[in-house]
């Protein structure tokens, strides 16, 4: 049993007006099997939030800590926290020229593992995986991303998911920009790599939808940079029927992060 | 998101580049002083051997060919088709036109298409010596072939390629540069393309200390297609240089250029001049051109200056682009949070970014025995 531990957190980031806060205290433990979805409206932090937990430079935390079993995650490089078994499947994936998939999964897994995979379960391993997610073969051998469509960026990040069997993952709107036949195929992804290694998700999103195909078993609402409400999956239902409305005056607050999202 | 810096074209040409003075005599070229639009971001002190119109040591070049089924007699100087489409434009170029009285004449013959490339080897023998050479590589009508140039070894060495691309004809030419650290190379290569036929040309620069490579393509027939691609890393202390220059004559004409350079170390420079023309005539048209260097360390410096000339209005479209920058941050971050570490992902990003030009070029063995080379460069070893 392991367990992801986010107390007080406070991220700032640096905009052409100065400095901005981004996160104002964030409170969330997340244990092993457990699926937690993040929810609130635009501008709320929930990316930077994700971003913050992966270490992106981008971000400045002011104040209180992340720990993984007890470990300082904050004093560990974005490369150490990967392989300490933490995972965001991104947004906005990034394009590598000149890289391929093949290369870079094998290249991955060899970092995350500490040793080489071995050759034959490996590119069988692949192999399966990419057909379970609807992969057309072709992309093992095209570079990172590089002239994906949305969709398929996103299935690339569940591959890379279900074969670097994370502790934790963060999904960072993964949902955004799918189609309702690719929203199932990623989710059912996500619930094989929830099933195989008892994966600790969080679920970031603004909708409601993806709930449909990846059951939660907690639901936080995120509001200006924090933590406003919590609840289990009725509260999801709730805020299906009466969107993030009653939370508006909150929402004013964080007046500005919505541009603040890295994209 | 990314670091590159969009730089804006930094001087304006004295002349058309249409109108660049051309001759086959060398005595018509003052000596270059770094201040002709052609020098001046080159090294001249280094390139000067190259100036002195003097014959070349006999053991300077040793030459492989293979197959040889291609080589035809050679051509002395104004012996069709030698000077079909070359008018030596610089001083070294009209050198070597001069001296080499026996020009290297490759054929292939009309309407055969073969995939194994023909491969001319290039050595040289030794620094101090120096060599000339002028190749006339013609591809006949309907023709389909590669022809790889590779340049090892050590030299000073003044080189001509004329291209002949007849109609119909697809042709790939690979020159790589893979000299020891003390070669100096000039060379100029010019090229015309028939009508519907094709040109695939690719400058991979690795080695030498001063290496100018000067691609010239003339898309004289209509419906001709020229892609032009470069990859090169330059180390502490080379000079790495090619003036890409691309002639819209004909009508419907396409044009691509696409070059892409690192640089490490103290002093490493690299150069890269990019003209487009499209004529008057040149209706149609469909041009873009672009270089993108990626800086890896302080106290190198990549110089990059595209230019674009259009005569006619009505055309497909004509463009360019110009960055040199550091490494891009998103993708280095997208790769350590996979697990890999800082050091593995720059390496990663620079293979990456140069093989983005190796994948295209076709031929499987050159593209991995060059993808080695690279890796060697990475971790500083032989250059």
């Amino acid at each position: 049993m392991s367990v992801l531990e986010i107390r007080d957190l406070q991220t700032t980031v640096e905009t052409e007006q100065g400095t901005k806060q981004i996160l104002r205290g964030v409170d969330l433990t997340v244990k092993t099997g457990e699926i937690h979805a993040i929810m609130g409206p635009n501008g709320s932090g929930k990316s930077t939030l994700a971003y913050t937990i992966a270490g992106h430079p981008k971000y400045t935390v002011t104040g209180g800590t992340i720990t993984l079993d007890g470990e300082d995650v904050l004093a560990m490089t974005v490369d150490e926290r990967a392989r300490a078994g933490l995972f965001l499947a991104m947004q906005y994936p990034v394009e590598i020229p000149g890289v391929t998939n093949t290369n870079f999964l094998r290249t991955a897994k060899t970092a995350i593992d500490g040793e080489a995979p071995s050759i034959r379960t490996w590119s069988k391993d692949v192999k399966e995986a990419m057909t379970r997610l609807r992969m057309d073969s072709s992309f093992a051998a095209r570079n990172v991303n590089e002239g994906f469509s949305g969709g398929e960026k996103k299935r690339n990040e569940i591959l890379q998911l279900e074969l670097l069997k994370p502790r934790f993952a963060v999904l960072d709107e993964t949902d955004s920009g799918l189609d309702v036949d690719a929203l199932k195929i990623v989710s059912e992804g996500v619930n094989r790599a929830h099933e195989a290694t008892d994966l600790g998700i969080l679920l970031i999103t603004h909708y409601t939808r993806i709930l449909r195909y990846i059951k939660p078993d907690f639901v936080h609402v995120f509001v200006a940079g924090k933590v406003a409400e919590e609840g289990g999956p009725d509260l999801a239902e709730r805020l299906e029927e009466e969107g993030y409305d009653r939370y508006q005056v909150a929402e004013s607050a964080a007046d500005g992060a919505d541009a603040l999202n890295v994209g | 998101m990314s670091t590159y810096i969009e730089t804006e074209p930094s001087f304006v040409p004295v002349q058309t580049r249409s109108e660049r003075p051309t001759s086959y005599d060398p005595a018509d070229f003052d000596a270059p002083t770094g201040r002709e639009v052609d020098w001046k971001f080159s090294d001249v002190a280094r390139l000067s051997p190259l100036f002195e119109d003097a014959d070349g040591d006999p053991q300077a070049i040793d030459y492989e060919i293979e197959p040889e089924a291609f080589v035809q007699a050679p051509l002395a100087p104004g012996q069709a088709p030698r000077g079909e489409a070359f008018h030596p434009e610089d001083l070294p170029s009209a050198i070597a036109w001069k001296r080499t009285a026996e020009a290297l004449h490759l054929v292939i013959p009309a309407g055969l298409e073969t995939q194994e490339p023909v491969r001319v080897s290039i050595r040289g023998l030794g620094a101090q010596l120096r060599g000339h050479a002028h190749l006339v590589i013609e591809a006949q009508e309907r023709s389909r072939a590669i022809v790889v140039l590779e340049h090892t070894g050590s030299a000073r060495f003044a080189e001509n390629v004329e291209v002949l691309v007849r109609d119909h004809a697809a042709l790939t030419l690979i020159t790589v540069q893979e000299w020891e650290d003390d070669a100096i190379h000039a060379s100029a290569h010019q090229a015309v393309i028939g009508t519907g036929a094709s040109l695939k040309h690719v400058v991979v620069s690795l080695g030498g200390a001063v290496v100018r490579v000067n691609p010239s393509v003339r898309l004289a027939g209509e419906h001709s297609e020229a892609q032009l691609l470069g990859a090169y890393f330059a180390d502490a202390g080379q000079h790495l240089e090619s003036q890409v220059y691309v002639y819209h004559e004909g009508r419907n004409t396409k044009g691509r250029v696409l070059y892409k350079g690192a640089l490490q170390g103290a002093s490493a420079h690299t150069v890269w001049i990019g003209d487009v023309l499209i004529g008057r005539d040149a209706v149609g048209t469909d041009s873009y051109e672009q270089n993108r260097n990626l800086v890896l360390t302080d106290g190198a410096r990549a110089d990059s200056v595209p230019n674009l000339e259009i005569e006619t209005g009505d055309i497909e479209g004509a463009g360019h682009a110009s960055a040199t920058g550091r490494f891009d941050d998103e993708q280095l971050f997208y790769l350590q949070s996979r697990g890999i570490t800082e050091e593995e992902a720059r390496r990663l990003v620079v293979r990456g970014f140069l093989l983005e030009i190796v994948q295209q070029i076709g031929v499987e063995s050159l593209a991995e025995r060059l993808a080695q080379a690279i890796e060697a460069e990475l971790s500083g070893g032989a250059s």
